[in-house]
């Protein structure tokens, strides 16, 4: 390790979930020489896939129909504040362009999509494969379950539905998946038959899969405009696959967003990833940063690659490796910290205070995270700037509750986007 | 004889549904209310460990013995609620070695079939113990499974013509011409299984005689008649690893204090416990101290506990009781003997008794003593049966068949399932559809959800407790919407719900108790899953309606969507 020489870059961004992508992206849309290291899995295979901007208010008001209305009204702490209601907006531009596939973008006013619990929720963004499903839509709606799939029975999806006051009429039902999947197989199973078209045996003949899914679904259409489905309509080829159904069927096909492994939340990863790569920027995934060096500012990191230290060196940094659930943020029974440069993680000293007994309480735990100043520079604990050259983007700010929110993609985006524009700024 | 007695008995735990099955197999006429259920109050609330009675050997080697001889029963008359771990006493090099030697010989006195390891032997046993333990004493403890024992007691009544009715809450006692003549129940959802938001009733109950099995809730029940019944409720922590750390039972070997065992159940680890006197059976602090008490103190023993992840604490309350001239201050000085308190012969009030005390392992025995006084009331002469008939799920069972090919499942899944299900895997597994697997921690299958719905109602925590669906790592994170759905077939949309929210608030309860590291992480991410991806905390199923023309509809109803219009252009994929 001694005397190695140091990767260099002009950005290092830590994190491969959607902070630190669109954090990479915008960096390298600026000019700027990055690398992007990440090594667990994006918490993006846990996430629907939809890009939420804002839902509801802090408070609980909600469903919002314009997020960046309220972004002003927000606590000066939250990470919107931070970057102001433009860059938001400019964010988005960034994702718009970098992942065609995905709508609402026409319009300020927020959607409310089917989740695959039978709720609805809002959001800014969604796959063009969720687009036919979304709640304003007045076309009366037929969804199909596989009968093996657990997370998405139709008919409770759709009474749940129903329930929420959607302006149609919906209806649910099961079908056997054709082809010979076990009881367990994986959402990718199910997406590689449809994306690769195999045949599947169907009373003896062979007939291709897209095919064959239509023929078991026809007979249980009655007059429903549009038939959504669980999102496992391919992973390489879901706009073709939906259009092979919908010609079958003579109606427009949709996916519900699913939890994990979720496929949209894959597919989104490759687009960014391919975007990222088409950006020029230099990607290493599957290794962790173990440790640093520098007082003031970062001198440099070490990722750990089979055994060895590797010095990575850049002019400015970029911290994006999640929240609680993407390991940015941990604790023990003492107390939160983040586990690369030890940034000050304000919580408070207690554990019970930590959360509410309620299980959808006002819980602290979801807001914490690292504080910043408005240059998304980390803070240590008297408010001081912990490194002159790392700034922090995505889930691993604190101040704000995403899941209550249902902002959690857009602040990931928005502060991504300024977190790597000002550090690509900056490096020159 | 006259017609067939009738007997009430009140309280689903262990104690009131091994009553129930023993009176109801000497042909009595049997009803057995509880208040929430089955194992709602103690029974589900307590550490899992079948006693070798080593624990007892020196303090009171009568329920020792009584121990050592229960253990043996319920090996074999309910097997696939056990798993027979063996258990250990580790002396630590600072822990008595006089105790040891007494605890050593009061096993031998009592029956206890005990042998002296070294260090090393346990060490080899159990390689995650302290290198300093000194040594250890064998033992034959095992760990049981509290839920599938009372269930299958409740089961085995009801094949011999007790009525069982869970969520049925004692209001009264009907006391007329100076005796007990029934009982008068809230019904929360009518009589029979429990289905949310059906309208529940009061229901008088006339009986022959009252049995009552609250156990730490006795007094509440004897308050209704004047009774004075001066159960001393202790509450005790019990704090659960999301693995095992050991798969032998671990005792600390010296006379008593808290956090000195550790049960391996199912696929964790339980650690144990706490002993303080609490005023209310409902109602006491769960605290911080006592599981930082149960890692700090258990890790003397394993050290690897104090980095491990514990998924939830809970609180179980001992049913605690002595006559009232022995007067012990301290809770862990009172007797774990059981009493039986005929009410005729103490209060002048004839048609009652009360069961108090006692402990879980001997709860057939202490069963059969209140049927014999029972029955002797109306002078019945008919044997009890519950030693030597095995309980549903562990007649005559052979593991020897290959049922992951017969019923399709994966390993370990299946094998999971058939240890679960025992005799009763082939009735439950064979199902006409796919049975796919539906809490994966558990490795929990749709057939076995489905059989639990068959006899519990629109009760996902009753569910929950007949097939450990959600009690795993995710603690319901990835699976409880999935148990819902389970619902959807037999009941409508809002039952589910309602049921659904109920386990979710159940299931949160008891991690809150864990929430740093690991278990934090996860609780995260099922925040996330359930507030983010379902949005199911602000759900307009349950709120105010929503103003859907306000949002977004889409950018017209017909047309090809961005990622479908010009896919051949680039050979047929879209990339995405």
């Amino acid at each position: 390790m001694e005397g190695q020489m140091a990767i260099e870059s002009e950005v290092l961004v830590i994190g491969g979930g959607l902070g630190g992508l669109t954090s990479a992206l915008a960096a390298a849309r600026e000019g700027a020489d990055v690398r992007l290291v990440s090594y667990k899995q994006s918490t993006l295979r846990q996430a629907s896939g939809l890009v939420d901007v804002l839902g509801y208010t802090p408070d609980g008001d909600g469903p919002l129909t314009d997020p960046y209305e309220a972004i002003p009204s927000l606590p000066e702490s939250h990470p919107y504040r931070k970057v102001g209601v433009e860059t938001v907006r400019d964010a988005l531009s960034l994702f718009d362009d970098a992942v065609p596939t995905y709508e609402g973008e026409h319009t300020d006013t927020n959607a409310l999509l089917p989740t695959h619990g039978g709720s609805i929720k809002p959001t800014a963004r969604y796959p063009a494969g969720a687009s036919a499903g979304l709640a304003s839509d007045t076309r009366d709606t037929l969804l199909v379950g596989i009968e093996e799939m657990v997370d998405f029975d139709a008919p409770h999806v759709a009474a749940h539905l129903d329930a929420t006051g959607v302006p149609f009429a919906v209806r649910g039902e099961t079908i056997r998946f054709p082809g010979d999947l076990r009881a367990d197989a994986k959402v990718t199973r199910y997406a590689k038959l449809l994306d690769t078209n195999s045949e599947v045996a169907v009373r003896g003949r062979m007939v291709p899969a897209r095919e064959a899914l239509a023929q078991r679904v026809n007979p249980l259409l009655e007059d429903e405009e549009r038939v959504g489905f669980p999102a496992i309509l391919g992973d390489d080829n879901p706009g073709a696959i939906r259009d092979a159904l919908g010609d079958h069927l003579g109606v427009d096909v949709f996916e519900v967003p699913m939890g994990p492994p979720s496929l949209p939340g894959l597919r989104l990863e490759d687009a960014l990833f391919s975007a990222l790569d088409e950006a020029g920027a230099s990607i290493e995934t599957g290794n962790p940063v173990v440790d640093f060096e520098g007082e003031d500012r970062i001198e440099k990191v070490f990722i750990e690659k089979n055994g060895a230290k590797i010095p990575n060196s850049a002019d400015q940094y970029v911290l994006a490796t999640g929240g609680f659930v993407g390991k940015g943020v941990e604790s023990d029974r003492e107390g939160v910290y983040e586990p690369v440069f030890d940034c000050h993680v304000p919580h408070a000293a207690d554990r019970y205070d930590w959360f509410e007994g309620e299980l959808f309480g006002d819980h602290e735990f979801a807001r914490y995270g690292v504080a910043t100043d408005d240059d998304l520079r980390p803070l240590d604990a008297s408010e001081h700037s912990e490194f002159e050259n790392l700034r922090a983007a995505g889930s691993v700010l604190g101040g704000y509750d995403f899941a209550a929110e249902k902002s959690g993609s857009g602040v990931s985006i928005a502060t991504g986007y300024a977190a790597g524009q000002r550090a690509a700024q900056e490096a020159r | 004889m006259g017609p067939t007695p009738h007997i009430a008995v009140i309280g689903g735990g262990s104690t009131g549904a091994g009553i129930a099955r023993d009176l109801a197999m000497r042909g009595l006429d049997v009803t057995l209310v509880e208040q929430g259920n089955l194992t709602h109050g103690t029974t589900g609330r307590m550490h899992g460990l079948l006693h070798s009675g080593g624990r007892y050997a020196v303090s009171d080697q009568a329920s020792a013995t009584e121990c050592i001889e229960e253990n043996r029963v319920l090996r074999d008359i309910a097997s696939h609620c056990v798993e027979m771990t063996g258990g250990l006493f580790v002396k630590r090099p600072e822990d008595s070695e006089e105790y040891f030697q007494k605890k050593l010989s009061g096993c031998e006195e009592c029956g206890i079939p005990a042998e002296v390891v070294s260090g090393e032997e346990a060490r080899a046993m159990e390689p995650h113990l302290a290198k300093d333990i000194d040594k250890a004493i064998s033992v034959p403890d095992g760990a049981i499974d509290p839920f599938r024992l009372v269930v299958a007691n409740a089961a085995s009544a009801q094949e011999h013509g007790a009525r069982i009715e869970t969520h049925s809450k004692v209001t009264d006692l009907i006391v007329e011409s100076g005796e007990v003549v029934g009982i008068e129940v809230e019904h929360d959802s009518g009589p029979g299984k429990r289905v949310h938001g059906t309208e529940g009733g009061t229901e008088e109950i006339r009986a022959d005689y009252v049995v009552n099995a609250t156990g730490a809730w006795a007094g509440r029940i004897g308050d209704m008649a004047g009774l004075d019944i001066e159960v001393r409720p202790s509450k005790g922590v019990m704090t659960i690893m999301n693995i095992r750390q050991v798969d032998t039972v671990i005792n600390r070997c010296r006379p008593k204090g808290d956090a000195d065992i550790v049960v391996p159940h199912e696929t964790t680890a339980i650690l144990g416990t706490t002993d303080e006197e609490v005023e209310d059976p409902e109602d006491y602090p769960e605290e911080q101290w006592e599981v930082d008490m149960m890692i700090d103190t258990l890790s003397e023993l394993i050290p690897m506990l104090d980095e491990a992840r514990t998924i939830r604490s809970f609180w179980g309350v001992r049913p605690l009781y002595e006559p009232p001239d022995v007067g012990s201050d301290d809770p862990t000085d009172i007797t774990r003997d059981f009493f039986l308190l005929d009410h005729d012969e103490r209060d002048d009030l004839p048609g009652m008794t009360s069961i108090v005390g006692g402990k879980f392992t001997t709860y057939r025995m202490m069963g059969e003593q209140i049927a014999d006084h029972v029955c002797g009331k109306f002078g019945i002469d008919a044997d009890c049966r519950t030693a030597d008939e095995p309980l549903p799920g562990s007649e005559d069972f052979s593991v020897l068949r290959d049922y992951m090919d017969e019923f399709g499942l994966r390993s370990p899944i299946g094998r999971r399932s058939i240890e679960r299900l025992g005799s009763r895997a082939d009735d439950v597994l064979k199902t006409d559809g796919p049975n796919p697997t539906v809490c994966e921690c558990e490795g929990v299958t749709r057939a076995e959800i489905q059989d639990a719905i068959e006899g519990s109602g629109s009760d996902l925590n009753a569910v929950r407790i007949r097939t450990r669906a959600s009690m795993g790592n995710c603690q319901g994170g990835f699976c409880s919407h999935r148990m819902a759905s389970e619902l959807h077939s037999e009941y409508d949309e809002p039952v589910v719900r309602e049921a659904w929210d109920e386990l979710l608030q159940e299931r949160w309860k008891g991690q809150r108790h864990a929430l740093w590291g690991e278990q934090l992480s996860q609780a995260a991410l099922n925040y996330a899953l359930h507030a983010t991806t379902q949005n199911r905390d602000q759900d307009p199923a349950d709120g105010d309606p929503v103003d859907f023309s306000a949002f977004d509809s889409g950018r017209g109803q017909t047309g090809g969507s961005v990622d479908s219009a010009d896919v051949a252009a680039d050979g047929g994929t879209d990339g995405y």
